[in-house]
């Protein structure tokens, strides 16, 4: 296992009420996220804990443009990777986003 | 061409356990109890290098089915295959002992649905989940002689094998599809064991006709047989009146009825063996036909088998 926390200023906070979601399941080739509003309005941290060595410069790409892209300010996620590639570590990243900013 | 009604109609067999809660119960109406936020996770998968989950693939909670309170558990069957572990055990357990401690007051539920997909203990840590599965049968019995019926709902990836299949013959009733499967040893242990020519686990259509809900249907080992969409499971789960008696009379008539089962086809070596002896028409087809065409003739055999 690898663990490491990646931290990043969103452009904006997130909008929307609800606290907290999980996406995904730690299947193989998958991941889960679990996505809480810290209270705070721009800075996200991230923590990845992965079965899969060696690839943190292409979690801090992936989380880049996720970041970029969501602007999941005021969020914390906690990732339980099982070796996802990251087309579909992003596509889970802006399904939680998307959980937290649409769903009551 | 995708048919309209796949389309159209999630299938249990592909949802998560969180979706499938999502669809059995009142919308909306689900309320997590140790939660992901909680972070109650295994202690133990550090150690073997492999990532944890912040449920530890067990979801337990409480919600609505037609406006009446029931509690639900769930198997995360894609996680570690769906297994029995220390956190997971300890939670489903306390689920059920509150369900039991329910009865006849404010608090009590009319039903508690087990959202079995499993293969059997956790092998990282078998003590614990062996333990977690001696528990949860004498839980689930306590819930049980408290009036309170256990359905088991079975249709995932990872069936309802060792352990699992133990939890689920202890229910009040079992409700499955044909991709749903229940055995005691599963096939890849079998196979290891007495080679491949006893059982080739490789040969989903033989693990099917052996394990899935088909042949359990007609042979009283699941007391209902559905179409594998969510709204099914759904509408299985609401039927839950009258259910069956858990007394000395029933486990008696239980076990003579198991007996003659084996006297009758103890010999056999497939199924389609046992549904010629017992005169079921087009005996080989039975595997082959689709989901409409097989309940019209299960009901034909004189209906519900009650697996009790």
């Amino acid at each position: 296992m690898e663990t490491f926390t990646i931290r990043a200023q969103a452009p904006r906070p997130l909008p929307g009420t609800r606290a907290q979601a999980i996406v995904g399941v730690v299947a193989s080739g998958n991941l889960e996220i679990l996505l809480e509003r810290t209270g705070e309005t721009d800075a996200v941290e991230i923590t990845v804990e992965t079965a899969s060595h060696g690839y943190r410069t292409v979690w801090e790409a992936v989380i880049a443009d996720f970041v970029a892209r969501s602007s999941p300010g005021g969020i914390r996620l906690s990732i339980h990777d099982n070796g996802a590639r990251p087309d579909t570590v992003m596509l889970r990243l802006m399904q939680g986003t998307n959980v937290l900013e649409k769903q009551p | 061409m995708i048919p309209q009604d796949i389309a159209h109609e999630p299938s249990w067999y592909e949802s998560s356990a969180r979706a499938r809660i999502d669809g059995v119960l009142d919308p909306g109406s689900f309320t997590e109890l140790l939660g992901p936020q909680c972070r109650i996770m295994s202690p133990h998968l550090a150690l073997f290098d492999l990532p944890p989950a912040f449920d530890d693939g067990m979801i337990v909670g409480r919600g609505l089915l037609d406006g009446h309170p029931v509690a639900v558990a769930a198997q995360e069957g894609q996680f570690m295959g769906g297994t029995f572990a220390e956190v997971s055990g300890a939670k489903l357990v306390g689920l059920l002992r509150a369900a039991a401690a329910s009865a006849g007051t404010s608090q009590t539920v009319s039903a508690v649905l087990l959202l079995l997909d499993t293969g059997g203990v956790r092998l990282q840590e078998a003590n614990a989940g062996e333990l977690a599965v001696s528990e949860t049968i004498r839980a689930v019995l306590a819930v049980r002689q408290a009036g309170i019926p256990v359905i088991a709902l079975i249709g995932g990836r990872a069936g309802a094998f060792g352990g699992g299949s133990l939890v689920a013959s202890c229910c009040s009733r079992i409700v499955m599809t044909e991709q749903g499967r229940i055995s005691v040893t599963g096939p890849e242990v079998i196979e290891t064991n007495k080679g491949a020519e006893e059982f080739d686990s490789r040969d989903r259509a033989l693990v099917w006709r052996v394990t899935g809900g088909r042949s359990r249907a007609l042979l009283g080992g699941a007391d209902r047989y559905i179409r594998g969409d969510v709204a099914s499971f759904r509408a299985a789960a609401r039927d839950r009146a009258n259910p069956p008696a858990f007394d000395i009379d029933t486990m008696r008539a239980e076990q003579v009825r198991l007996e003659k089962r084996l006297e009758r086809y103890g010999d056999c070596h497939d199924t389609p063996e046992i549904w010629a002896r017992m005169n079921l028409p087009d005996p080989a087809g039975i595997s082959e036909i689709d989901d409409a065409a097989f309940i019209e003739r299960l009901a034909a055999t004189g209906g519900a088998h009650d697996a009790r």
